[in-house]
């Protein structure tokens, strides 16, 4: 059983850190969840809300249907009405704000808990109204109330026993208040206990976490929505973590400082949105003429301009596959799901010193702020590649060193400064394999060919896209990084609608070298392909084209700065088909 | 002491005869030979313009990075190895055209690197339009009518944004030159000279004569030790600029606040153990 969870009231509320205690809970207690939040919205004066799904089966993307809404004010009620499932919870304070006249659907079931009388007689605060909701949300799910005690001890510990015990005495008394006067209401949830532990970690902290096993030494990044949260992730783990974050003054910044740190030997990363990233264009550049490797995470949200700041979107894929003057070579990678966010981030550090080239991860707002059980990271089993870095003693071995030496792979062996010997320069300038400014036509046709080699060196390492689902499926829906969630979950809702369906889906999450002949192949078995993707154009579905000559004619494309739903994918294939 | 020719490097400068450039080039190699250091021990971070060309003719571990960005580049490689000595190179359109903002900031943060401004008033590269730093009705091929705008003052900015050590030379006095360089480098803390620096042939106003006729060294009375009387002197223009070492403070740097590079740069230090690593995960658990 797949259910959603929605909390909604004013900025100030302490609706963020109610989902993630939710969250948490949840997953202590065995089930499966994705975690969501927005925050729009000046518009509504500061509405804040995280949606919770989970399930005792894996879940891999939010449902839109509310069947639990956890109303701290009457607003949310008005806003959300419309999402409400069948038979859905409604969680509200009657004794502060009247909901009767909202033409609620009439098979809504209501919960009215006395938020204010309830604190008090705990001796809290209004603020607290939240924990009080928690704790009440817990009991409408038939579940222990120990699980939510335990994530407010975790995480209340730092603050002393006494404002542990009070936490949970104002939860206790939410939990309570439903045990005693909605009894009959309740419907447990039925949980099977599962063997494995899980992790509850959001898009942001996984991809930190992939930075971090891979042995990230600096990491520059201007504050911008969507990746604050891996700012301040990585800021507070910093010392622990044996690696510098810097804040800098802009993004233009933040990439020739992190080049900087990378010609000194630091596995170096940024991070940014698209508009930051505009500012980074030059300093991209810049990491392919100096084969000077690193990493950027590139958050997209809905633009042009300052666009949907908090909302989510997939429209700068051509960007970033085109972004910067010249030709050189460059590595795009689009992580689907929260282990991908962890292993391919740290890939993309192996990558970016393999091929001595910038290589960015593309993320969005939605799967980046997103919360996910998922099973537990192996940081151990993350390998370090630091591809031709030279040792201490080959570089020392000559006075000078040729940074930019032709060879059959073009990629040249790289020392690093402060070394007593094998003196080397980068150049933004064209330059000869020493790196001194040349600007013959021979040479120039020679150093554009040893770093265009490193690309096709790439593109023959490139691994064949997943296809989850059926051989011989009627319909193949092709799609990239985020949506791959969505895609796996409205397959499930497809084949219970007809068990006969065959259907299936091809994860392109490797953008960059692109798996041409593999995407042929599966495309061209394929008897209906369907693209789904968070842009106006059908971003993927036109590299396709431009890589295979295959045209894509149907595609489910959403842009409007909400990820997508299994249901939009379910809608969308009924109106094509 | 090693000898300047250390330093040479196959290619041979290839700016204007009697371009300023040479006399900041032959300071540095002084410097850098009265220092004892070899072409490993240092690393040269250039911006693009004509001082940009000194990637080519001065042997070390070197940068030229983009039109503006050489600070930032400088920055970085120090963060991830504060035990190197790190020199930048800028021209004053570099710094004050597109890289204003990235000196603000290093200068407020003491990063322990020193920054040489070629100061010429002009864009030589681009063939002898106007630069910042140009004197107001300066008339060059992009201000035909003469510049509008009055001139950014370097000095002043390098005050008001908190730099450490802050000097003037000028290129046709090298050995004085040389030994701004030699104290700006053992300076612990951001360290900027602003280095008059004659284009000969698209500045005809502000020639070697004209500079030697308007500047004037600053007395040993002079002590260097008060940002406001600094400021002072940094509003000094026309026919009496001063030259010499304007303001200098001790201060604790950027890289002594880092703790993780407390007992060594952090590309030596090791990679988060076992231990370290299952607490970041056990904290999602």
């Amino acid at each position: 059983m797949i259910k959603t969870w929605k909390i909604g009231g004013e900025a100030g509320f302490g609706i963020m850190v109610s989902g993630t205690t939710f969250s948490r809970s949840l997953a202590r207690a065995g089930l499966y969840l994705v975690e969501t939040s927005e925050y729009p919205s000046l518009i509504r004066g500061g509405h804040n809300t995280v949606a919770v799904t989970f399930s005792e089966k894996p879940v891999y993307a939010p449902y839109k249907p509310v069947d639990i809404l956890v109303a701290l004010n009457k607003e949310t009620v008005i806003f959300h009405k419309d999402e409400l499932a069948p038979g859905a919870s409604v969680l509200y304070d009657g004794t502060s704000y009247d909901i009767s006249q909202e033409n609620l659907r009439p098979d809504a079931v209501f919960f009215s808990i006395p938020f204010g009388k309830l604190i008090k007689e705990s001796g809290g605060e209004m603020i607290m109204r939240n924990t009080v909701a928690l704790g009440a949300s817990i009991a409408v799910l038939g579940l222990p109330f120990e699980h939510l005690a335990h994530i407010l001890t975790a995480q209340f510990t730092k603050k002393g026993q006494k404002v542990v015990d009070f936490n949970i005495t104002v939860a206790k008394s939410g939990y309570d208040y439903i045990v005693v006067n909605y009894k009959e209401k309740i419907t447990p949830m039925k949980i099977e206990k599962k063997e494995k532990e899980q992790m509850v970690i959001t898009g942001a902290e996984a991809s930190g976490l992939g930075a971090i096993a891979a042995g990230i030494k600096f990491f520059a990044a201007y504050p911008m929505t969507p990746i604050n949260a891996l700012l301040s992730y990585m800021a507070a783990v910093q010392v622990k973590g044996n690696f510098i974050y810097k804040q800098p003054e802009d993004e233009i910044a933040a990439i020739n400082m992190a080049i900087g740190a990378s010609f000194s030997g630091a596995r170096s990363m940024v991070a940014t949105s698209g508009g930051g990233f505009s500012l980074m264009v030059e300093g991209t550049s810049l990491a392919g003429m100096v084969e000077q490797p690193v990493v950027i995470i590139m958050g997209m949200r809905p633009g042009p301009a300052t666009g949907l700041p908090t909302w989510t979107g997939q429209a700068d894929l051509h960007f970033i596959l085109n972004a910067s003057q010249g030709e050189f070579p460059r590595i795009v990678l689009a992580p689907g799901d929260m282990e991908e966010m962890f292993k391919l981030t740290a890939e993309a550090f192996n990558l970016a010193d393999r091929y001595q080239t910038p290589t960015f991860v593309l993320v969005d707002k939605y799967l980046f702020e997103a919360r996910f059980t998922t099973n537990v990271f192996h940081p151990e089993e993350i390998v370090i590649d630091r591809g031709k870095l030279l040792s201490y003693e080959d570089q020392i071995k000559t006075p000078d060193h040729n940074r930019f030496q032709f060879t059959e792979d073009g990629i040249s062996p790289r020392g690093i400064p402060g070394r007593p010997g094998g003196v080397f320069r980068a150049n933004s300038d064209e330059h000869n394999e020493a790196g001194y400014s040349d600007e013959e036509a021979a040479n120039t046709a020679k150093m554009i060919e040893k770093r265009m080699k490193k690309q096709q060196m790439a593109n023959m390492a490139v691994p064949a896209p997943i296809v989850y689902g059926d051989a011989d499926a009627e319909i193949t829906f092709s799609g990239w990084g985020s949506t791959k969630g969505a895609i796996l979950e409205a397959i499930k809702k497809l084949k219970v609608q007809n068990s006969n369906l065959k259907v299936n889906y091809m994860h392109v999450n490797y953008i960059n070298p692109f798996p041409s002949e593999a995407v042929e192949q599966i495309l061209k078995n394929a008897k209906r392909v369907v693209d789904v993707e968070g842009n106006h154009n059908g971003q993927l579905a036109d590299l396709i084209r431009m890589k295979t000559g295959i045209y894509i004619k149907d595609r489910i494309l959403k842009y409007d700065g909400r990820p997508f739903y299994p249901e939009d994918i379910i809608e969308g294939v009924k109106k094509i088909i | 002491m090693i000898s300047t020719s250390t330093f040479n490097t196959p290619c041979t400068p290839n700016w204007c005869p009697g371009c300023g450039d040479f006399g900041i080039w032959s300071a540095l190699r002084r410097a850098l030979s009265n220092l004892g250091w070899k072409p490993s021990d240092f690393v040269m971070v250039y911006g693009i313009g004509c001082h940009g060309h000194m990637v080519n003719f001065l042997k070390s571990y070197a940068f030229e990075t983009l039109h503006g960005r050489p600070i930032p580049v400088a920055e970085g490689i120090k963060l991830a190895n504060n035990k190197l000595n790190v020199i930048v190179m800028a021209g004053d359109g570099d710094t004050f055209g597109e890289g204003t903002n990235h000196l603000v900031h290093a200068a407020r943060r003491n990063i322990d690197i020193t920054m040489i401004l070629h100061d010429n008033q002009v864009y030589g590269l681009t063939t002898g339009q106007t630069a910042p730093t140009a004197q107001k009705g300066f008339k060059t091929k992009s201000t035909p009518y003469g510049v509008l705008e009055e001139p950014v003052n370097p000095i002043g900015i390098a005050v008001a944004a908190g730099a450490t050590f802050i000097a003037r030379g000028f290129a046709g006095d090298i050995p004085f030159t040389q030994s701004l360089i030699e104290q700006a480098i053992a300076h612990k803390g951001f360290s900027f000279i602003d280095v008059f620096q004659p284009c000969v042939t698209f500045n005809k106003i502000n020639t070697y004569q004209w500079f030697s006729d308007h500047t004037y060294y600053l007395p040993k009375e002079y002590g260097a030790n008060d940002r406001g009387e600094a400021y002072k002197k940094a509003l000094e223009w026309g026919d009496k600029i001063p030259l010499g070492i304007l303001y200098k403070e001790e201060k604790p740097t950027y890289e002594d606040g880092i703790p993780q590079i407390k007992d060594k740069p952090i590309i030596e230090t090791p990679l988060p153990t076992r231990e370290i690593m299952d607490a970041f995960i056990n904290e999602f658990i």
